[in-house]
C-alpha cells in the first residue's frame, strides 16, 4: 500500500540551515547535509529545502548544497525558494535534486508550470501554494504570506494541476506557527477536487495532527518543520502512531 | 568493474552515480556505444516523457545497441518502461526487451481510482529474482510514475496501486525497476548492490 509520508522542511540560508535546531548529536548544528543525513536515518520519507537566500550568490550555494545533499543521502529531496526559470530547474536536477518546488513565479507566470512540466515531467515539479481565509474565502498570498492575491486558493489549485504540476504543497497562513493543527477542512476539499498528491503544510503542534491531517484532511504527505527540529517529535515514534491509528507509513 | 551510466539527456542520472559510489563502487556517465558495449554493467537511467526519450535514444544510436547488450543491464524507472514493447504514454515504441506494453494508470478504475502520478513509498512483494536477495517481502520502496507495466511473465515484484503490476521485470540479463533504488533507503541499496554482484 502507498505509504503516508512524513517531510521535515529545512530553512536554508548562504548554504546553511536557519531557525534554531536543537540535535545534541550534531557537529554542526548549521549543516543542512549532516542533518538530512539524520532525518533520513530516523524515518523521513523525503526532505524539502527551502532556500531563502536573498544575494547574488544564491544560484551557486544553492546548487553546490543540492550537490552535497544527493552525495550523501538515499531518500529523496525537493528544492524551493526563489526558483523562477526552466534554466533554475535545469541546474538543480542536473546537481542531484529530485523535485523543485515553485511558489510566487508559478502565480506571477502560470505558463511556467506547463514548461516545466513539458521540459522535466511533471513528477519533479511541485507547486507550492500559501494561503489564508479573508471573509471565510481562501485567497492565495505571496512573499510568504505578506501580499495578499485575488486568486481563490481551490480555482488556482485546479488550474496548477491542469498545467502540469504533479504535486501541491498547501501551506495554510492561518495554521503556520500555531501549533493547532493543519487546515483539514481546505485539505480535504483540495484533496477531493484534484487527482494529484497533496502535501499538508502549517500547524504541526502533536502527533495526534498528522494523524488528523491523514485521515480527516485526506493528505498524501504532512510536512513540518519546528516540532522535528526541536525534537518535539520523534519520526520514528510518530510513525509508530500512525501505524497504531490504521494510516499506512514506511517503518 | 566498469560500470556505465547511459547518459542520454533523461533526467537526475546524478543520483545513481552518488548512490554507487556509496556503495563503494565508481561509475561513469557516459552515451558512447563503444565504452556502453564493453562495460561489465549498464544501469539504463530515465526520467520524464517516454516518446521524447525514445527519440534521443533514438539520435544517439542507442535504440540499436540496447537489445543486443550481454552483460547485466539494469534500467530505472522511464529506462524500464523504454525496454518494454511499447508506451501508451506518447504512443511509441520501446525497445522490446520486456514483452509487454506500458499503459497509464487508470484514475476512475471502478476497484479504486488512485491519484496520478503514484508519488512516495509503496511495497513490493511476490520478489523473484537475485535482485531482491536479503529483501524481505513487502519492502518499502521509492517510487514516481503515472504509466505502468502490468503483471506478466517477467515480473519479478509485485506492487499494488488501484491495481497489481509489475514493480519489477527481468529477461535474462535485462533487469528493469518501476522503483528507484538509488532513492529507496537502504532496501535500495541491496538491490543495487546485488545488480552490481550479478556475475557476467
Amino acid at each position: 500500500m502507498l505509504a503516508k509520508r512524513i517531510i521535515p522542511c529545512l530553512d536554508i540560508k548562504d548554504g546553511r540551515t536557519v531557525k534554531g535546531i536543537n540535535f545534541v548529536d550534531l557537529r554542526d548544528a548549521g549543516d543542512p547535509v549532516e542533518l538530512a543525513e539524520i532525518y533520513s536515518r530516523e524515518g523521513a520519507d523525503e526532505l524539502v529545502f527551502l532556500d531563502i537566500t536573498a544575494t547574488e550568490q544564491k544560484r551557486k550555494t544553492l546548487a553546490d548544497l543540492v550537490y552535497r545533499v544527493a552525495e550523501k543521502v538515499n531518500i529523496p529531496f525537493t528544492v524551493g525558494g526563489g526558483i523562477s526559470s526552466v534554466e533554475d530547474v535545469d541546474m538543480l536536477l542536473q546537481n542531484g535534486a529530485d523535485k523543485v518546488s515553485i511558489n510566487s513565479s508559478a502565480v506571477k507566470n502560470p505558463k511556467l508550470i506547463n514548461d516545466l512540466a513539458a521540459k522535466f515531467g511533471s513528477q519533479c515539479i511541485v507547486v507550492a501554494i500559501d494561503a489564508k481565509q479573508i471573509d471565510g474565502k481562501w485567497m492565495v498570498h505571496l512573499v510568504g504570506g505578506k501580499v495578499p492575491t485575488e486568486l481563490d486558493l481551490f480555482e488556482w489549485a485546479k488550474e496548477v494541476e491542469k498545467r502540469g504540476a504533479g504535486e501541491i504543497l498547501f501551506t495554510s497562513m492561518d495554521n503556520d506557527g500555531t501549533k493547532d493543527g493543519f487546515a483539514n477542512e481546505a485539505l480535504s476539499r483540495l484533496s477531493t477536487q484534484l487527482n494529484i498528491p497533496i502535501i499538508a503544510s502549517g500547524g504541526a503542534g502533536t502527533v495526534q495532527h498528522f494523524t488528523d491531517t491523514f485521515l480527516e484532511g485526506k493528505a498524501d504527505a504532512a510536512l513540518a518543520a519546528s516540532v522535528f527540529h526541536f525534537k518535539e517529535i520523534e519520526i520514528k515514534d510518530l510513525k509508530k502512531e500512525l501505524q497504531k491509528n490504521g494510516i499506512p507509513v514506511r517503518i | 568493474m566498469k560500470i556505465v551510466i547511459i547518459n542520454y539527456g533523461a533526467g537526475n542520472i546524478q543520483s545513481i552515480k552518488f548512490a554507487i559510489k556509496r556503495l563503494g563502487y565508481q561509475a561513469v556517465l557516459s552515451h558512447d556505444l563503444k565504452e556502453i558495449q564493453q562495460a561489465d554493467k549498464v544501469i539504463f537511467p530515465g526520467v520524464g516523457e517516454a516518446s521524447s526519450a525514445m527519440s534521443k535514444l533514438r539520435a544517439s544510436g542507442l535504440d540499436k545497441i540496447i537489445a543486443d547488450l550481454k552483460q547485466p543491464v539494469l534500467g530505472i524507472c522511464l529506462g524500464m518502461q523504454l525496454m518494454c514493447n511499447a508506451s501508451e504514454e506518447g504512443t511509441t515504441e520501446g525497445l522490446g526487451i520486456f514483452d509487454i506494453d506500458v499503459v497509464k494508470f487508470n484514475p476512475s478504475n471502478p476497484k479504486g481510482g488512485v491519484k496520478i502520478p503514484q508519488i512516495g513509498w509503496n511495497q513490493i512483494y511476490n520478489l523473484k529474482s537475485d535482485l531482491f536477495n536479503e529483501v524481505e517481502e513487502n519492502e518499502h520502496i521509492y517510487l514516481v510514475h503515472s504509466y505502468y507495466a502490468p503483471l506478466c511473465d517477467e515480473t519479478i515484484a509485485t506492487c499494488k496501486y488501484g491495481q497489481e503490476y509489475s514493480a519489477a521485470l527481468q529477461k535474462n540479463n535485462f533487469y528493469g525497476t518501476q522503483f528507484h533504488p538509488e532513492k529507496s533507503s537502504v532496501v535500495g541499496e541491496k538491490i543495487l548492490l546485488n545488480f552490481l554482484r550479478i556475475k557476467s
